[in-house]
């Protein structure tokens, strides 16, 4: 008996061979889920709505993936393997994930499921406490490792999604430039974090020693935001080139940034500020005493 | 392991070629502090190039030169810091504020003997040199 059932069902990634009796629970256990399809679907929408989960989508969008998630749960309830079920996830948390929708909504919505089912089955078989019991028996280890499948595909892809976006980051991470002979140019745009912070310093700090600069202009026209660990961040980045004989100009902080520093109280007495990058990059040809003049200005040696 | 220190002109030149126990810290602070006035030195270097680690204590006795060698009447410079090591510091708020730094010896020399530079800045202003 167990034999046949191995044979037919070889489920190659799914449950361990189930018995035939639990087998034979679940096949009656899909028969009763097709039957009421739509009724127990309309009351997961429904539940769902109540719950307050994927408030960033429509009713219509919300039945329409209930839909699609009921079929995938039921067939993968039947043949017992989840590869459908696992890409099917995955394809609906590549189309949610943009849309804000976050991982307590998907893990809710699919124990949300699991609970409208087992009601159901509670309904039917409440005059057969025997039965209703082995019928829960082969249900709840397929639920379970349904919702957990389901739940897994989810933040896998949004990990995957946080990772390619890091990615991205660091590869628009900050190119050192240098101007002139001995000044060098950090133009800084986007968010500063410690781990950004530390690898654009060391990478200042690696161009100072192979350049031999000694002044560095670093532009933040393009940091949307600053607060204290960011500013302190800044700070410890001027400290450090002082260390190697830099000496560090900072431009281009916008009125707000420069209300927000003063505002909470940052000192940045210890770091030469001038208004935009060109000024910046003057005042540090001063500092390396260059004069740049207009060609008609030079007497022309013949 | 004692740290040579080598006179140059006015300049002394103290080159620390290994990791230094917190006892030879403290002898160069002396040694250098001594000399100072035995050479009439206006400028004092010292070069941590081969330092690949910097701790508190290193770092607040090269301070610590510093602030003597001025009260003493010569101008300190540390040069060569590795910017591992200068990243270190600065998370660890070592930062040797009021101290001139440099970064390597030619930059060092090149600081004390920069145009303009006739006497030793103090806070309270300039003394210049005859």
């Amino acid at each position: 008996m167990a034999i046949r059932s191995k044979e037919r069902q070889s489920p190659s990634a799914g449950l361990p061979a189930p018995s035939e009796d639990t087998a034979a629970l679940l096949r009656e256990l899909v028969a009763h889920l097709r039957q009421n399809r739509t009724q127990l679907r309309e009351e997961w929408a429904r539940r769902i709505t109540r719950a307050q989960l994927l408030t960033a989508m429509t009713e219509e969008e919300i039945f329409a993936e209930a839909t699609s998630v009921y079929d995938n749960y039921v067939e993968a309830l039947e043949t017992g393997t989840f590869e459908a079920l696992q890409a099917y996830a995955r394809n609906l948390s590549e189309r949610i994930i943009p849309r804000g929708v976050e991982t307590h909504e998907v893990v809710g919505i699919v124990l949300l499921l699991r609970d409208v089912l087992a009601r159901s089955l509670f309904a039917k078989y409440h005059e057969d406490f025997d039965k209703l019991n082995r019928i829960l028996d082969a249900y709840e280890p397929a639920a379970n490792r349904i919702a957990n499948t389901v739940a897994v595909g989810f933040v896998q892809e949004r990990e995957r999604i946080i990772r390619q976006q890091q990615e991205a980051i660091r590869e628009l991470s900050t190119p050192v430039l240098q101007v002139r002979e001995r000044l060098l140019i950090l133009p800084i745009i986007g968010v500063i974090d410690p781990q950004r912070n530390r690898q654009l310093t060391e990478q200042l700090l690696r161009a100072i020693r192979t350049n031999r600069a000694k002044v560095v202009v670093i532009d933040i026209t393009g940091v949307a935001a600053m607060d204290s660990n960011v500013a302190n961040q800044l700070v410890q980045t001027v400290e450090a080139s002082r260390l190697l004989g830099a000496t560090v100009i900072v431009t281009g902080l916008s009125p707000e940034i420069a209300q927000t520093l003063v505002t909470i109280g940052v000192d940045l007495s210890e770091m030469a500020t001038v208004g935009d990058l060109q000024g910046g990059i003057e005042e540090a040809e001063r500092l390396l005493g260059y004069k740049v003049l207009p060609l008609e200005d030079v007497a022309p040696k013949e | 392991m004692e740290v040579p220190i080598l006179k140059q002109g006015q300049n002394l030149i103290a080159s620390i070629q290994s990791a230094l126990t917190d006892a030879d810290l403290s002898q160069l602070r002396e040694a250098l502090v001594e000399r100072v006035g035995k050479f009439r030195a206006r400028g004092v270097i010292v070069d941590v190039t081969a330092l690949d680690v910097m701790d508190s204590f290193a770092v607040r006795t090269l301070r610590d030169i510093a602030h003597m060698a001025r009260l003493r009447g010569a101008e300190t410079v540390i040069v060569g810091i590795q910017p591992e090591v200068a990243f270190a510091m600065v998370q660890l708020g070592l930062t040797l504020k009021g101290v001139a730094t440099a970064l390597d010896l030619e930059e060092g020399l090149a600081f004390l003997h920069r145009p303009g530079q006739k006497g030793i800045e103090r806070p309270g202003g300039r003394i210049e040199r005859g």
